[in-house]
This record gives C-alpha cells, structure tokens and sequence, in this order.
C-alpha cells in the first residue's frame, strides 16, 4: 500500500450526536450571539449600502490618519472616516487610505467638486504627488435599493435551494439544509459585526457563494444518508446518519481542507481589495463543513422522517411492501 | 484481485470529449498572449473601419495569426481601470416640455371659439403633465373641450388601441389638458430610447474601447467606459449637449442684442463669429419632434441635411412655414445657433432640408446631431465611480499570485491524498481551467475582481467532484467490489447522484448571483457559473477517460486509491 496522507482514518465510528447538546446548543447560541451582535452593534456598511463616498488615496509619505483628518476638517463636509489600509503586496514606500464621505441629503450623490476639493486639500497638507486609484460615490436612493436586492437574493436563493432539496430528496431534508446554510451566514455577518468589518455588495455575494458551497456539503452528506437509508431499512434513523456522516467523513474534510487552502491563497495574496470577501467565504467554508456535519442532520432527526414505504409509494399496501425483500 | 478491462465509453464519445477540451484550450490560447491579441484586435478594427492599414497597424497584424482564434476574456473595470456611472433620466422634464409645446395649440383651437368662451389664460400647475387654462366665459367650456379634443391623436400601444395622447376635462372655469396614461409611457418610453442612443453616439465619437451602455429598470442608464480617465470627463462627454430647438428668428446682429424685446432671446451663432441671432423663446417644433436626418445634398448638388418630423411636428411645421415664407427661422442646439436657413416653401409633408455653407461632413455631422440630437432629459447621477488603470493592475497581479499559489497547493495536497489519481486530478484541473477560460473567450464575458475570486474557489471546488469519486471507490474496494475495474466503474456511477445534486445547487446561487447582482458581482457569477459546468464535464468525462487508458495500459493487479 502505498503512502497517503489522510486527513481520516479509512474507517470511523464517530457518534456525532454523543455531544449534540454541546455542538448542537453551541450553534444555536453562537447563532443568537451573532443575531444580537448584529442588532446591538451593527454592521459597518460600506457606501453600496450607506450612500456616500469613498476615495483611495495613494503616497510615498507615511500615513499620519490625524494629519489627513486635520487638512479636511476645513471642508463642509459629512461624516468622514479614514483608514490606513495595509497589503503584503504593498511596496515600503506606497501608502495606501481609504477616506469615506458619508452621504449629506437624501438623493444626490457626493458633488464632484467636493471631491476636486478633498483631492486639493490632501494634495497641498499631505503630499503634492497623492494619486487617487479610485474615487467611488453612490446616492442614497441606489444603496437603499441595493440593501432590497440583497436580501431579496438571499431570501429567493434559499427557497430555490430548499424546493431543489424538497424535489431531489424530502422536505425534511430541506429544511435541515436551508437552515444549516442560515446558520452558516448568520454566524458569518454576526462576525463582520463584532469586528466592525466593511459590509457592502461583494460581501452579500460571498454570502450567497456560502450558501451554494454549504449545500454542497449538506447534500454529499444527504446523498448518501438517502442511499443508506434504502440499504438499512430496519437501522433507527440517529445510527443511519451516523453512518452516513462517518462514510462520507474523508471526503468532506478533503473538500474543505482543498477549498480553504484556495480562499486562504486568495485572503493571503489576493491584495486589500478583494479581502474582505474572501475573509467572508473563509468563515463561512468552515461554518459551512461544520454544520453539514453537526447541524443539517440534527434538524432532520428533530423534524423526523417517515419511512414507511406508504409515504413513497402512496396506494402500496403496508403488509405487501416488503414481500419479496 | 484479477485484471479484468475496464470497458471504455464508445469511440466517439471519447473523440467529442476530447474535441471539446481541444476546441475549449484553444479558445483559451490568445488569453496567454494577452496584449499581442489586444493590439491585433484592435488593429484589425480600426483597418476594416478605414479600409487600409497603416504600417504600425500591419505590424501589429502581423503579430497574432488570422487563423488563430482571436476572442480574449474582456477585462471589467475594476481591473482595467475606467469610469462607471449610474444615470437616471428625469422624464418628466419631456412631459414639461411636451406642455408648452401643446400651449400654442391649445391657444389657438381656443381662439377659433372665441365667441363661446371669450380670453384665455394659462395657469401654473404642479403637475408636469398638465395644462390648465382658465376661460372667460364658463358658459363656453362645452364648446372649449370640444375644440381642444379635436387636437388628440391617436396613441398606438399594446393594449391601449384607440385611446387618445390627451386626456381633457373641465373643472369649474378651467379646462385641463392632460397628457394620457399610454402617451406618457410611450413619451418615458422613447425618452430612454434616445438618451441611451445619444450617450451611445457620444461615447463612440470618443472612440474608447468597448463602453457599456445599458438601460436598468425603468428610467435608468448604465454606462461603463474603460480607459477614461474619471467619471467627472465621462459625464462632461455625455451631458454637454442640451437641447435642440426649431424656433422664430425675430433679427440678426452682430453683437448680443441688449434688448431682445418679451418672450426673445438673443443667441450666438455655432460656427460664424460675431454673428447673434434674437429669437422667439418658445420654439415652433423641437429636437424630439424629428423621426429622421441624415447627410443629403440639394437639387444643385450642395452638401445639405434632409430631416423627417412625426405626425406633431409636421402640422407645427407645416403652417408655420405657410404662414412664414421668406422668413429666417433658427435651429438651435445647446444654446447656439447652428444655422437659419430662409424657408423657401410651404413644407407640408413635414420633410424638409436644411442648406447651407455645409461640406459633406459638416452636413453629415449636423444631421447625427439632429437625429441623436440633445439629451431629451436632464440626468441625475446616482452612482459615480472612477478606478485608475494602476489599482486595476494591482489587482491583476495580485489575482495572478493567490491562482497560482492556491492552484499548487491543491495540487499538492491531492497528489498527497490520492497518488497517481492525484495526478489525473490535477490534470483535470488544468484542463477545467483552461476550459473556463476558452468558454468566456468565446462568449465574451467579461472577467472581474470578484470573477478573479471565482476563478481562485473554483480551483478548491472544482476537486470536489473528483475526491467524491475517489473516496468512493475506496469504499468499493473496501466493502469488497468484485474486482478492481468493477470498483472504479462503480466509484464513478454511484458518486454521480451527489455530484449533480451538489453542483445544480450551486449553480441555482450563481443563477441569483447573475439576474439580482450587478457589474462586478455579475462577473462573479459568470465565472462561479461556467467553473461549475466545466469542472463536472472534466471530473466526469475527461478524468474517467485518463483513468480508463491507465488502467487498460497497465493493468494493475491491485488497485489503490
């Protein structure tokens, strides 16, 4: 037999639901721990969500974050918050900021003049070579719209998500799913809460990438749980997805550990722009391997499954089912 | 565990395999070669618009192959670098401007009933759509409906046939005249339409590379253009034209005319200096009336530009040019003047052409502005963003570096876990990316940021269907399969319920991804989209072929995964 690295060994026993009430609970109460994180914190919504503007400014003088507060206080201007942003990739002499503007009335974007000005003032207080890589500026009226649209995709891709699994296996099996996939974003945002990360646009599509890559977990564990279930008819149903946990084990810590060390390169290497996205789909492939294992089942085996072949084959007459099993 | 051979998929199944992933790495090719293509392509462009090729545009012809597939995966802005802008047209402006072009009319029809309803007056209104008109006499509204309704049109609509482009009612002593539901859909209707025309014609005159020009929603217009240098130059390109008007010349001057006298104007000339022209304000026809211009010439042979006006603006037209003949009257675009021509005749049909002082492409220029003519509304920018070419290459760098590093340390961990299935694993891979990138070549899809993203978890996603495999036929073998080839056929078939299931989900997410996001986010989803539908062809199609030729070549005795 030749060398292999393994992340399992070829054939487990697990009881994963010996500590249901720790890993079950635990998701539970890490879940309620983000909702309240969320609602009592709040999220640190970029532009795309809050309306307003936001300007990177690049120089070879070294960041002093009060230095450029002070050149723009002069302005008429909203709230602004400035951020020094950080990158391997960044050369010893390129310092990067991030100067958001926040939204001032209720329709129109940020003038561009004010703009021209931010860009005068830094220019004359900070450094006469300041370049500006990027000057983004969204109205409010697009960044209430695109809050609508996100949760609308959210909201459509679960219940897709939850008719394909209703259609291919049963509704139980649905439900699980569609929660186990909640719980991996909700843990997710409860996180971009706690640490005030930027939340805008790209981030609800990392979430909504979380929900495509959890159900494949969920479903690669579902699939064989449907085919075990078929093979141990008389087996209870905690030992069947037990079972089927254990068999499908190898596969899914490979899946994991292959899609990790991906997001990881992109987290590591991918430059500042892309970062808080992939720190989304990061977390949430982790959250995700965990609750097809800990999560989707324990819904299921709450709900319950009927198995009895009447409710496969509506009009089969119980007694004759299994005649010639 | 005894040899038996493994059956192979029929002849031309293999060769239809093997001609996609062909047809599929070739269409990826010219990515490898990025800016030689791009030179060639554009190259190529500017030679079948000119029709010759000057020598830099031969050489760099000459630098891609014309045999070779030439399409490249097109770079978003946010790796390009460009401008983006989100505008929403104000098409109420059109109906304000439709009003004051009724009042003269309306006046007018009144005026014909005079002895019924006695003078008229307009009143301001709140709404843009509306006319009020105040009568002397209430006793003669009757009689002022009546006459002002003899003035609708028909409206022709899907579902509104028959119905009127006005609505007129009385209340008390004034006469409203409003424009009708189905006139003011198709008025918001064809608002869009030539905004989104006009913006096109400006853009293109700029001559940037591929700009995208959308309309989203109802009264939104997209606008993406690659190259410039910030949205402040992209929305002076597109925003500085007004309006085009046709109106009453009163005199000509040579200086700006102090005293234009009520209800006048005094404007410059376009193109002669010192010339100033006084106008009546209110124009007899506007740009909006006109259906058609386009570059002609006259009965002697002069440069000129023939013109058509819809079914309003002929009757304007027609009894203004009656009544005027002999007269100057001026054509005025953003505030200036850029001709007045002396109607010569009567112009019934609402056709007519312009002459002057033009050469050809004076006059073709001229009728391009008449027929795209001014922006019809005024535009409010909702969303304004400008990203410099260096944070676009930034990011592709870095994109680059986290593929690379994210491609090899996959690589890696499957030839650790799985051995030489690793290998056919890994060879998948490169194929499934080379395949992503032929596909978007093909269709032209653009490539974002976040499609970089996609690429990268594509590359720790796309494995998944080959582990399933693998780890399956390790339970095969372990639970005893009758013999190492049954073992792999059955790894195959019986992984390959969980591998549809799990990848028809995610593609329902990038389906979402693709109809509710926007821009970048829409990138995101096409890569996701297309990596899911290659990965599952590779894993299936491509590694069960290698896997068959190993197998069948050296016919192992055992079999270890």
């Amino acid at each position: 037999m030749a060398w292999r690295f393994k992340l399992a060994p070829d054939k487990t026993n697990f009881d994963f639901f010996r500590f249901q009430w720790i890993t079950f609970g635990g998701s539970l109460m890490l879940s309620v721990i983000a909702i309240v994180a969320w609602a009592v914190m709040g999220l640190n919504y970029g532009i795309d969500f809050k309306g307003g503007t936001t300007i990177r400014t690049e120089s070879t003088v070294a960041v002093d974050v009060g230095a450029y507060r002070e050149a723009l206080q002069g302005l008429p201007l909203g709230d602004i918050s400035i951020t020094e942003v950080f990158d391997p990739s960044f050369a010893d002499d390129q310092h990067v900021t991030m100067i958001r503007i926040a939204a001032e009335d209720e329709t129109e974007a940020v003038t561009p003049e004010k703009i021209a000005q931010v860009e005068e003032v830094l220019r004359a207080a900070i450094d006469p070579a300041m370049t500006f890589p990027s000057v983004e500026t969204v109205g409010p009226k697009v960044s209430g719209e695109l809050i609508w649209a996100s949760v609308l995709s959210l909201a459509v891709t679960s219940v897709a998500i939850m008719i394909y699994m209703w259609l291919r296996f049963e509704w139980q099996f649905g439900v699980g799913a569609v929660l186990a996939l909640l719980h991996d974003v909700i843990i997710t945002i409860g996180i971009f809460a706690v640490f005030q990360i930027k939340f805008d646009l790209t981030i609800v599509a990392a979430l909504l990438t979380i929900l495509g890559y959890s159900i494949n977990d969920t479903v690669v564990v579902f699939d064989r749980l449907r085919e075990n279930l078929q093979k141990y008819k008389q087996m209870p149903l905690r030992e069947v997805m037990n079972l089927s946990v254990n068999e499908t084990l190898a596969r899914t810590l490979m899946t994991a550990l292959t899609t990790l060390l991906a997001v990881g390169a992109m987290l590591v290497f991918g430059g500042d722009v892309l970062r808080g996205f992939a720190l989304a789909i990061f977390l949430g492939v982790l959250f995700g391997t965990y609750s097809s294992v800990y999560v989707a089942k324990n819904i299921v085996l709450m709900i319950g499954l009927d198995r009895s072949e009447k409710a496969k084959k509506a009009g089969t007459p119980d007694e004759f089912a299994n005649i010639d099993a | 565990m005894a040899y038996t051979p493994l059956l192979n998929a029929p002849l031309w199944k293999q060769l239809l395999v093997w001609a996609l992933v062909a047809a599929g790495l070739t269409l990826a090719a010219p990515n490898l070669f990025y800016p030689r293509v791009e030179a060639h392509n554009d190259a190529a462009k500017a030679v079948e618009e000119a029709g010759f090729a000057t020598t830099e545009q031969q050489a760099a012809l000459d630098q891609w192959p014309d045999w070779m597939p030439s399409g490249i995966v097109n770079l978003g802005l946010d790796l390009r670098g460009g401008a983006h802008l989100l505008a929403e047209v104000q098409v109420s402006d059109v109906y304000k401007a439709r009003m004051d072009g009724w009042w003269p009319e309306v006046r007018d029809a009144l005026r014909e009933v005079r002895d019924q309803v006695g003078s008229v007056r307009r009143q301001p209104t709140q709404l843009p759509y509306e006319l009020r008109v105040q009568i002397e006499n209430p006793a003669g509204m009757a009689a002022a409906v009546e006459a002002v309704r003899a003035l609708a049109s028909n409206v022709i609509t899907l579902t509104g046939v028959g119905q009127t482009d006005i609505d007129v009612t009385a209340e008390g002593d004034v006469l409203i005249v409003q424009l009708s539901e189905p006139e003011r859909a198709a008025v918001d209707q064809r608002t869009i339409q030539q905004s989104l025309e006009i913006i096109r014609t400006r853009v293109d005159q700029a001559g940037t590379r591929e700009p995208t020009i959308q309309r989203q929603g109802a009264d939104r217009i997209l606008i993406q253009v690659p190259g410039i240098g910030s949205a402040a130059e992209l929305k002076e390109l597109i925003g500085t034209t007004a309006k085009l008007t046709f109106n009453p010349v009163v005199r000509r001057g040579t200086s700006e005319d102090q005293t234009p006298g009520a209800g006048n104007v005094s404007l410059p000339s376009l193109d002669e200096e010192n010339v100033w022209y006084t106008i009546e304000e209110v124009p007899v026809v506007s740009g909006e009336d006109l259906t058609n211009a386009k570059g002609d010439f006259d009965q002697n042979g002069r440069p000129a530009v023939a013109f058509q006006f819809d079914a309003r603006g002929a009757r304007a037209f027609g009894d203004y040019t009656a009544q005027n003949i002999g007269a100057p009257f001026a054509i005025v675009l953003d505030g200036k003047v850029i001709s007045a021509p002396v109607i010569q005749s009567h112009i019934p049909g609402g056709s007519g052409i312009i002459t002057g002082n033009f050469t050809v492409e004076e006059a073709n220029r001229l009728a391009v502005l008449l027929s795209a003519g001014a922006l019809p509304a005024s535009m409010t920018f909702l969303e304004e963003r400008t990203i410099g070419p260096e944070l676009g290459q930034d990011s592709i760098d870095a994109g680059r570096v986290a593929t690379v590093i994210a491609a090899a340390s996959v690589s890696l961990l499957m030839i650790a876990s799985y051995g030489l299935f690793g290998v056919f694993a890994v060879v998948a891979l490169a194929i499934n990316m080379g395949l992503i990138f032929g596909i978007m070549s093909l269709i032209g899809a653009t490539l974002t940021l976040p499609g970089i993203a996609g690429l990268v978890l594509t590359i720790g996603m796309a494995v998944d269907a080959n582990v399933l495999i693998y780890e399956r036929i390790r339970d095969e073998l372990r639970n005893g399969a009758k013999n190492a080839a049954r073992a792999i056929e059955l790894g195959f078939e019986r992984a390959l319920s969980a591998i549809v299931d799990a990848n028809v989900t995610t593609l329902i997410t990038a389906a979402v991804l693709f109809f509710l996001g926007a821009g970048p986010i829409r990138g995101f989803a096409v890569t996701l989209a297309i990596g899911i539908i290659t990965s599952v062809f590779t894993a299936i199609n491509v590694t069960r072929l290698i896997v068959t030729y190993w197998y069948n070549r050296r016919k192992p005795k055992t079999l270890v995964v």
